[in-house]
């Protein structure tokens, strides 16, 4: 219906300046035959183009209050839920204020200049042609008002990204693969074990090298679980082509690069169950599910499924094109209190565990053969070297 | 002049019996096809540029039709996409990143480099620094056959079985390095490699050319500050490409040699499709190095001649001096300078060192002060003018208005704080779109309108212009407006499908408002087409000139000749901004008028 309606008004808004043009052509027959068709722009032309100037302003403003209005509540803005997001967050608002001051002004003056002075016959333009004193104002101006900015940027950025090696923080890795993403939790050492592409084999899918006494108690999980309040420094690996690690609601983001360990540390300061109860996130979920609702229904109509009712989780979404599939490469964040945390990361079992297990299983399957296999991977240790724990 | 003379003789090296006083009787292939002429090469340039503009364009039209009515069956995909990559009509995943990667890659390069600055470089050099031709025409010649064979390999590699590239404009390996990751990678890739490194090619061959041609061939009494700002913008930006192509280059061979030779330049420990690959010790941070360091300059090369052309339109049309000529060359050169050492902007979250990224938020915000200045001085220029309203004129008002539109929102993108939260996100796409592809098109747009007389000889319909500019320019701000607003939601850009992430449903609405400009916009690109064909045959034919304008070009006869001129050359003796001078009778007064008798320079 919007569609329609954008299409109908458009196709009426050109319909109607074809007609005016033509009018002024008509109305001209009579006065100048000899430049009326030259192509340039006489009074006329420069009268209707001067007020569509003008009306071309108003259009600007409506645009930017229509945005503000229907699409202006900004999840990415306010409701962070990491404790360096309120400095980002803030230093956003300060930003785009000034950025929308600033806009308002000049695009007021560059259109209504427009329209003021359009051409007249018989007009004289002013001959200016320059003043140092404005032209140092509006290099200075800008250059103090930025000089801000960037000082209040870098220190929030220094802030954000360089993390104390003396603080207590808890590592996690998270691994990246077309088109998924894994965790590893360093166990109760706190130190993840070494690992690289070439220890993939079956369940080991993050090349963890089982040699490494570090790597013993580390556990894997395919949804990613932090505590509140705690220091997490993330270690991000790819096993294949550059991937983003983008946390939108925690103001985090990181590439994922093949070949080397990235890393970003925050606090996360609001659990999942918080994050439901904040009315801007109650009332964004209703929304979400209103429209959900609404396409459920033509979806039962066409013997489809119904989607399933939207709450809210924290997620991990891909943010660097990484093949076909990008666009549903996601993982799971849930925010603990440190008691669910430490329960949580109880109930899992770590990679070494499963290493047995399944070479348990194997055995039981061909019970020869398996001795092989370890011996020729143990062969390949001298090849390795990145490793996780060897990057501070 | 000797430069000048040799220059002639080159022009007509094959047939040395005439001079150019005598209609010299060109063949149908030396005259429009391998022409050496600067004039016809800049048409080439220009109409080869609008074809594959076409192609870019309607590629975008394709996956906004995706974005907002994703996996819905539409007649128009299986027709152009076919059974393959739309099955019953329904756009594949692989293909949407096709058609991304491609649309941005025609469009960076094949429309807005080569199309904006190869045209108006061409045309616009000699004939406003008063020389026959350029310093070297053949070079000249085989720059222009170099791009149009990399742009039909370009469009070539569209038709592989494999699919064309699709890792996105910026190929960042291993994705692009590997047709395991994703099937674009393979000939498709290839192709896209050798496109490039031919267009490189010719854009050195062209940017070389117009430097030693600004430096070596300006007629008497040119001086630096008495050129035009047209050629100011064109002479920095040859250089910024010099410097800066050479170096994506690199980046494309060495790539070329991972994919093919094995080498390890870009790819190290990589286990896809089961297997380990013997890739060891290679960084892809070294890649993105590599392509930025071009890759940034690369939009200043497309804006700066934009900048250039609006400047001179401007000025000719408000019948005043451009406001602030020194500042306005000082700000060009401080952005062209600053444009190298910005690149790291487009990497703060790729790993690097984050110290790195101080140094480069730093530089990046520099740049807006030059930039800050030339937008003052345009809304000064126009300030208690007499604005004649042509349709040239209209769209150097509308690249104005985007320029500080998309300007100002990289004061969010340069701080590497916010860039945090924004990065790859719809943010970017609104702001890039606005600052360097709605805005460079806005400055080829008026130079078309503007410089169409010189061109073709004929004027452009003027009616058809004003619907072309108010239908774009509302289309424009409709596209990339709202598209702000679901970036700060969140949305990652190159997502071919938004539904997976219910967090995104509510902005679906939004997907289909700017769609539906985008589609209305692309449409009605089809006046400005008809307008530009059917006026080379049937427009009104132009004077000499019409804008009433002061620079050299318009001394030229209409008529096209070797050499420009048919007498001499004239001979300059004021700045290019005497517009509404007191003292004259007249509101302009040309380059080549000489100072009467007691009359002041007014400018400094």
């Amino acid at each position: 219906m919007t569609s329609l309606l954008i299409i109908v008004v458009l196709v009426l808004l050109a319909v109607a300046l074809w007609q005016l043009t033509k009018i002024f052509d008509l109305t001209q027959v009579g006065a100048r035959v000899a430049g009326a068709n030259s192509q340039v722009a006489n009074d006329k032309d420069n009268n209707l183009q001067g007020y569509l100037m003008f009306g071309f302003l108003a259009f600007i403003y409506i645009i930017t209050i229509y945005c503000l209005i229907y699409f202006g509540d900004l999840p990415l803005m306010s409701n962070s839920a990491s404790v360096h997001g309120k400095e980002i967050d803030r230093l956003m608002w300060i930003t785009v204020v000034l950025i929308f001051l600033v806009q308002t002004v000049t695009q007021a003056l560059l259109h209504y200049f427009a329209f003021k002075y359009r051409g007249r016959q018989g007009q004289q333009a002013l001959y200016y042609a320059d003043n140092d004193k404005l032209e140092f104002i509006w290099s200075v101006i800008p250059a103090i008002v930025l000089a801000g900015l960037i000082l209040y940027g870098l220190y929030a950025w220094t802030n954000i990204m360089f993390v104390d090696s003396e603080e207590e923080v808890i590592e996690i890795e998270v691994y990246a693969k077309q088109f998924s993403w894994e965790a590893r939790y360093s166990g109760k050492d706190n130190t993840l074990g070494k690992a690289n592409v070439r220890y993939i084999e079956g369940v080991n899918t993050l090349g963890v090298d089982m040699s490494d006494p570090n790597a013993q108690d580390d556990i894997s999980a395919t949804e990613l679980h932090i505590p509140k309040g705690k220091k997490v420094l993330f270690k991000f690996r790819s096993q294949d082509v550059l991937h983003s690690a983008y946390f939108p609601h925690f103001r985090a983001q990181m590439n994922v690069v093949p070949g080397m360990v990235t890393q970003f540390a925050f606090t996360p300061s609001l659990t999942t169950t918080e994050m439901r109860e904040l009315p801007e996130i109650q009332a964004k979920v209703e929304r979400i599910n209103q429209i959900r609702a609404k396409r459920s229904e033509k979806l039962v109509a066409k013997g489809d499924a119904a989607l399933d009712p939207y709450t809210f989780d924290f997620f991990i979404a891909c943010n660097k094109i990484c093949g076909a599939s990008h666009y549903n490469m996601q993982m799971k964040v849930v925010v603990d209190t440190p008691e669910e945390y430490a329960a949580w990361l109880k109930g899992q079992k770590t990679i070494a565990e499963k290493v047995k297990e399944e070479k348990a299983s194997q055995a039981a399957e061909n019970a020869p053969a398996t001795a092989v296999d370890s011996a020729a991977v143990t062969a390949k240790n001298d090849v390795v070297s990145q490793s996780p724990a060897g990057q501070k | 002049m000797s430069a000048v003379a040799h220059n002639h003789d080159h022009a007509h090296g094959h047939d040395h019996a005439h001079d150019h006083e005598h209609h010299h009787k060109d063949t149908f292939i030396t005259k429009y096809i391998f022409s050496i002429d600067h004039k016809m090469i800049a048409k080439q340039y220009l109409i080869t540029g609008i074809i594959m503009g076409v192609i870019g364009v309607g590629m975008s039209m394709l996956f906004r039709m995706q974005l907002a009515w994703p996996g819905e069956s539409f007649k128009i995909f299986n027709v152009l996409l076919g059974d393959k990559w739309a099955p019953e009509g329904v756009m594949a995943n692989d293909i949407y990143l096709a058609l991304v990667t491609i649309h941005g890659t025609i469009m960076v390069f094949f429309v807005l480099t080569a199309g904006l600055s190869g045209t108006f470089s061409n045309l616009l050099i000699p004939l406003q620094i008063g020389a026959r031709d350029m310093a070297s025409g053949f070079m000249n010649m085989i720059s222009y056959w170099l791009f149009f064979l990399s742009s039909v390999i370009m469009v070539i590699s569209l038709f592989v079985e494999s699919g064309p590239a699709s890792a996105g404009w910026t190929i960042y390996p291993p994705l692009s390095a590997l047709p395991q990751a994703i099937s674009g990678s393979g000939t498709g890739m290839t192709l896209w490699l050798v496109s490039m490194a031919i267009f490189i090619a010719s854009s050195l061959m062209g940017s070389l050319n117009y430097v030693v041609t600004v430096i070596n061939l300006r007629t008497k009494g040119m001086s630096m500050t008495r050129l035009p700002l047209t050629i100011w913008a064109f002479f920095v930006t040859a250089i910024i490409g010099i410097l800066s192509f050479p170096v994506l280059l690199s980046a494309a061979l060495l790539l070329l040699m991972d994919r093919s030779f094995g080498t390890s330049f870009f790819l190290s420990d990589i286990f896809i499709a089961g297997e380990v690959l013997h890739y060891q010790g290679g960084s892809p941070v070294l890649f993105e190095h590599l392509f930025w360091f071009l890759g940034h300059p690369e939009v200043y090369i497309v804006i700066l001649p934009a900048m250039g052309l609006v400047s001179e339109v401007m000025a000719t049309n408000a019948r005043k001096p451009i406001f602030g000529y020194r500042a306005m060359i000082m700000s060009i050169l401080a952005i062209a300078f600053l444009s190298t050492i910005v690149w790291g902007h487009h990497m703060f979250v790729s790993g690097m060192n984050p110290f790195l990224g101080s140094v480069f938020t730093f530089t990046t915000l520099l740049i807006a002060i030059p930039s800050a200045v030339k937008a003052f001085n345009w809304i000064t220029t126009i300030w208690k003018g007499n604005l004649q309203l042509n349709p040239a004129m209209l769209f150097a008002i509308g690249f104005v208005s985007t320029f500080i539109t998309g300007g100002l929102t990289g004061i969010i993108l340069g701080d590497s704080t916010l860039d945090i939260n924004v990065h790859d996100t719809y943010f970017v796409v609104a702001h890039f779109h606005l600052v360097m592809g709605i805005s460079a098109l806005y400055g080829l747009f008026a130079g078309v309108y503007h410089w169409y007389p010189k061109l073709f000889g004929r004027m452009m319909n003027k009616n058809m212009g004003y619907i072309h500019f108010w239908i774009t320019s509302v289309c424009a701000y409709g596209v990339f407006f709202p598209m702000h607003f679901i970036g700060l939601a969140g949305l990652p850009r190159r997502y071919y499908d938004n539904t997976n992430f219910p967090l995104f449903d509510d902005l679906q609405n939004v997907n289909v408002i700017i769609t539906v400009f985008a589609l209305v916009g692309g449409v009605f690109q089809l006046v400005f087409l008809y307008n530009f064909f059917v006026s080379i045959f049937y427009g009104k034919r132009a004077e000499q000139n019409p804008w009433r304008s002061t620079t050299l070009e318009w001394t030229a006869p209409v008529e096209h000749i070797h050499g420009n001129w048919p007498g001499e050359i004239p001979t300059v003796h004021r700045w290019p901004y005497d517009y509404s001078k007191p003292g004259h009778d007249e509101d302009f007064v040309m380059q080549h008028i000489p100072y009467k008798e007691g009359e002041e320079q007014l400018h400094h």
